[in-house]
């Protein structure tokens, strides 16, 4: 890996009360891949994710996006920099449209007086946007963009989220377990769409506890354990097995290369 | 929107791009998403339905512009104060002191315009200003305090109410002294009359007021975002929504509309009364749910709320006119409210 990371951490730190739940903590991501990451529960990839995402501030530790030191105070700072991320609760209004969910936050308002004067937003505008991104991906299966978002199924929102963010992200998108909560089909059609995000050239962090999910789409996976990065794997050069023993304890990194 | 130029140009689009958006099937469906979409209908309806039927019960009596416009008249102050309601409602929480605030910004408007002497102009810009910031403490209790808005909202509800008795001393301010020095303070009071129908100014401001809400909750930014609050307020946080600001608005704009509900106060009853409007709080409340908003925040209209109003203005004159005890009202009222809350749930669940 001879390229900067996109996005990277070194020894984060965070500390709630007496629980150290990052320790001296470091992350890579690199242009254009799916970055998996994996751990126990309890590992501390949440609180990871959080700090790369603005969600909490780290106690200790330097993040880098494109190389330059950044700080994030609130999750709208990293989305200003164009990290998006998809929470696995999805962040939307149920009662609202799809287009309406897509730009909350960052409304578009009509040119000239209405917009000015009157703050009117252009909903047509934001309309054929939101349509328009979601047929790009591939979505086109949802009837109606100004459609309800509890009118949809579970595997359509976390597609309109994993939308809204392709749309917004221009550097990075977070995943958290975008299939935690889906069947088997929609679990498929998620998995095409995030490969198909991927291939518009946005480095995306995958969370996921499923293991054949991540091994299937991942260019490379962290795995976390203790607060930790414990090592980097690449999924073509390790079996599941492997990897889930590693993130269990079962083996070390070092029993792993002498074994290989 | 750093990335909307690429959009359609470098993509190979997939296999399944075709957007089809086939809309609802069957008349069943149809209305029920008719419904989902546009829940202030079931009120309209019901009004509609209403009138017609005190009408061929009535006749004349009722089915005249004079009786019609006398509804608009008596739900005017009800109505003003149910739109308020409506935005906090909304939002997801509940404001119990509309009632005691409208009393006290009326008391305010007529006190300092006849003992402190301020001009009828300045003293009606300070019982403004007083709805403003009592609504804008409540809302800082419930945004930034993060106390649940029932509470905040019962404890200024007593607070503003003691206020109001403790500097009025009950004292009532008589209209023939108002007409005399400060009409202004009636100024909703005053009518216009067309060919029988009598509209107040009090009328027209509730149906402006009305519009403008309507105006500023389904097409501006604002408006989208309060209910995205009162739909899911950690969702609405994490999409990028300033909640606190957007709450502090909804429960200031809430005083300041009730502040106005006390000047058309003055106008309809014609002196500064600090025992009038008691009932305000649970008749606005009684209005807003009639007209669809969901006690849960994030759905309804306050078109709906409007339409509420006159429904429960329609029952009273027609109950009466008909020579019914007048707990016959409450009855149904009682009954609609039920009804309604039935109604809107149904919908949902169909709609889904």
């Amino acid at each position: 890996m001879s390229t900067t990371p996109i996005l990277s951490a070194r020894g984060l730190v965070k500390r709630y009360g007496r629980v150290t739940a990052m320790d001296d903590c470091d992350f890579d991501l690199h242009p254009g891949e799916i970055h998996a990451v994996i751990g126990d529960n309890g590992a501390g990839k949440s609180t990871m994710i959080k700090a790369l995402s603005g969600a909490i501030r780290p106690d200790a530790g330097e993040i880098r996006l494109e190389g330059k030191p950044v700080s994030f105070a609130s999750p709208i700072d990293a989305r200003a920099m164009g990290i998006e991320t998809v929470y696995q609760t999805l962040a939307m209004s149920p009662a609202l449209s799809i287009a309406d969910n897509m730009f909350m936050g960052r409304e578009i308002r009509k040119q000239g007086v209405m917009g000015r004067w009157l703050r009117q937003l252009d909903k047509a505008e934001m309309r054929r946007f939101a349509r328009e991104k979601l047929s790009e991906l591939g979505l086109m299966t949802i009837q109606n963009i100004d459609q309800a978002v509890e009118t949809l199924s579970g595997g359509q929102r976390q597609g309109v989220a994993v939308a809204r963010a392709a749309a917004f992200g221009s550097r990075v998108i977070i995943l958290d377990e975008p299939t935690a909560a889906l069947g088997v089909k929609e679990s498929r059609k998620v998995l095409d769409l995030i490969a198909r995000v991927r291939d518009r050239g946005v480095p995306i962090i995958l969370i996921s506890h499923n293991m054949p999910h991540v091994f299937e789409l991942a260019d490379r996976i962290h795995v976390h354990r203790l607060g930790r990065r414990l090592c980097d794997l690449t999924p073509g050069e390790v079996s599941m097995q492997d990897a889930v023993a590693l993130m269990t304890g079962a083996m070390t990194p070092d029993e792993m290369t002498s074994a290989a | 929107m750093q990335d909307a130029s690429r959009s359609g140009s470098d993509l190979t689009p997939p296999a399944e791009t075709v957007a089809h958006f086939t809309g609802p099937t069957g008349i069943r469906a149809r209305i029920g998403n008719l419904l989902y979409n546009a829940p202030a209908i079931v009120p309209l309806f019901v009004l509609l339905v209403a009138v017609a039927v005190f009408g061929a019960l009535l006749g004349d009596r009722f089915f005249s512009p004079f009786a019609l416009t006398l509804i608009l008249q008596q739900v005017a102050i009800i109505g003003i104060v149910a739109s308020a309601q409506s935005l906090v409602i909304l939002t997801a929480g509940i404001d119990l002191s509309v009632g005691a605030v409208m009393i006290l910004s009326s008391v305010i408007m007529g006190k300092f315009t006849f003992d402190l002497g301020f001009p009828p102009a300045l003293g009606v810009l300070c019982g403004l200003l007083c709805g403003l910031i009592f609504g804008t403490i409540s809302g800082i209790l419930v945004a930034i305090v993060k106390l649940p808005p029932f509470i905040v909202t019962l404890g200024m509800w007593q607070i503003v109410l003691a206020v109001n008795f403790l500097y009025s001393g009950s004292e009532v301010i008589r209209s023939q002294d108002i007409d005399a020095e400060a009409p202004l303070l009636k100024f909703f009071g005053n009518t216009v009359e067309i060919g029988g129908a009598v509209f107040t100014y009090g009328v027209t401001l509730l149906l402006v007021l009305v519009a403008v809400l309507a105006y500023a909750l389904s097409q501006t930014a604002w408006g989208r975002h309060v209910y995205a609050v009162g739909d899911d307020k950690d969702a609405a946080a994490l999409a990028g929504v300033n909640v606190t600001r957007t709450l502090i608005s909804v429960y200031a704009l809430g005083g300041l509309i009730c502040a106005f509900a006390g000047w058309a106060l003055i106008g309809r009853i014609g002196s500064v009364s600090p025992q009038a409007g008691q009932l305000a709080n649970i008749e606005s409340i009684t209005a807003v749910v009639i007209g669809g908003i969901s006690l849960f925040g994030g759905r309804g209209s306050v078109a709906g709320t409007l339409f509420g109003a006159l429904i429960v203005g329609v029952f009273s004159l027609g109950l009466r006119l008909l020579g019914a005890d007048v707990q016959w009202t409450y009855l149904l009222i009682g009954v609609l409210i039920i009804a309604a809350v039935t109604v809107d749930q149904r919908i949902r669940r169909a709609a889904l």
